[in-house]
């Protein structure tokens, strides 16, 4: 994921040199604009607003005159264009100054990822040796982050429900506390809110995953019946996504083959080990 | 654009939370229509996530701004999508209005007045941090 990009700010201006316009055409104009994915500053002198930055703008007004000229030059990074204010034109405005300015298009990905409490976090790796999506890292520091947030499998929150301390958030989830919403101490002992797959299915379930696989693997090299394998596959990730709870079965079905799995699983332990080991250790390795 | 001459009051950013309806909906136009006709000066962000998960310098020129009353949702996420992004929030002077929890008359009036209640969680967040005020039950969660 692209880092640090300047997308395109769009201005409200009602102030002098324009003429101020009625709630309701406010209203519209803005959220016309926030449906288009344009953040929106409505500028005023009662109230501070975030201060300019290098980021392009286009300020939005009815102009008492001519619409004024465009402003910057692309080599200093400060672009400024200007069109009249009207809701219903605001937002194809904003998308015309966006590719002129070549700012970039937000909202191409659905944005469901982790947060890490690092109030709460004890870099104890527990999610970085369950995520098999490659979402967890560690810094320089060897402390956990989120690396890759767009690997995260949009709507499950399996890693928040192994972390001990329920200190992974996803804003976008239903229910406390994975959303943010204040942790209590039967949160962190309730059933509910700890998926442990391997205790549910009675064992490792990647062990589970790659038995299931061997058999297979062995009736299937008489029987040859590609058919056969993956409704194997899928009746063992059915019976997962039914004791998983909320985590979606589109997430499960598209987990990797058990052997996969398993190879994921062990590079995940090792780097959560490497995290956790004493820096001499960890440098010798 | 800047805080100059506003007195200390605290800038207003509102989240419109584009990509998905865990704010709820009647919430948060009524909350956009009271920032719109009071005529106040506002930063509106369609997503606060997203704008988090991109690092968008965005949310670094919010945090930048000064005191800061942010509608959006739990303060515990306000407070680490910020940090995330790199831009973290000054807890003395945020107050997150909440916009999952509370209702519409409450939300707008928290977020217009110049009061400040400042309320990011600091250290680990328990029961006693959950918000007391009237709670408005979210159609779009089961």
């Amino acid at each position: 994921m692209a880092l640090s990009e300047r997308t395109l700010r769009v201005v409200v201006y009602e102030g002098p040199g324009a003429i101020p316009v009625g709630a309701a055409e406010r209203y519209a104009a803005v959220s016309a604009l926030l449906e288009r994915g344009f953040g929106v500053t409505r500028a005023g002198s009662e109230r501070p607003v975030a201060p300019a930055d290098a980021s392009p703008m286009l300020v939005l007004g009815r102009w008492d005159g001519a619409t004024p000229e465009p402003t910057g030059d692309p080599a200093d990074g400060v672009l400024t264009r200007w069109a009249t204010l009207d809701p219903a034109t605001a937002g194809d405005a904003a998308e015309r100054a966006r590719a002129e300015m070549g700012a970039p298009v937000p909202g191409a990905w659905k944005p469901w990822f982790p947060v890490i409490d690092y109030d709460r976090c004890t870099n104890c790796m527990q999610c970085l040796s369950f995520c098999l999506f490659g979402v967890y890292g560690v810094d320089a520091e060897r402390r956990i982050q989120v690396q890759n947030n767009d690997q995260c499998k949009t709507q499950c929150p399996a890693c928040s429900r192994v972390c001990p301390e329920a200190a992974i958030m996803f804003p976008k989830y239903k229910s406390g506390p994975i959303n943010g919403d204040a942790v209590s101490e039967s949160d962190l002992g309730r059933e509910k809110m700890k998926i442990d797959i391997s205790a549910l299915l009675g064992g490792d379930v990647y062990a589970m995953l790659r038995t299931r696989s061997e058999r297979a693997q062995s009736r299937f090299s008489k029987e040859r019946d590609s058919d056969k394998a993956l409704a194997e596959r899928q009746k063992c990730l059915a019976k997962l996504a039914a004791l998983a709870g909320d985590i979606p079965p589109e997430v499960l079905m598209s987990l990797p083959s058990p052997e996969e799995i398993a190879r994921k699983a062990t590079e995940a332990a090792a780097r959560a080990k490497a995290a956790l080991a004493p820096e001499t250790t960890a440098t010798a390795n | 654009m800047s805080a100059n001459g506003t007195g200390g009051a605290p800038a207003i950013v509102y989240c419109h939370c584009k990509y998905a309806q865990v704010l709820p909906v009647a919430t948060k136009e009524a909350v956009l229509r009271a920032l719109c006709d009071s005529g106040l000066p506002f930063e509106a962000v369609p997503d606060l996530c997203e704008a988090s998960a991109r690092r968008d310098d965005a949310l670094k020129r919010l945090a930048s701004a000064g005191p800061l009353k942010i509608a959006a949702c739990y303060p515990r996420a306000v407070k680490w999508l910020f940090a995330a992004a790199g831009a973290p929030l000054d807890a003395a002077t945020t107050e997150v209005v909440n916009l999952r929890t509370l209702s519409p008359e409450p939300a707008a009036g928290a977020l217009l007045s110049t009061a400040l209640e400042a309320n990011l969680p600091a250290g680990k967040v328990t029961v006693a941090d959950a918000p007391k005020a009237v709670v408005a039950p979210n159609p779009n969660e089961s």
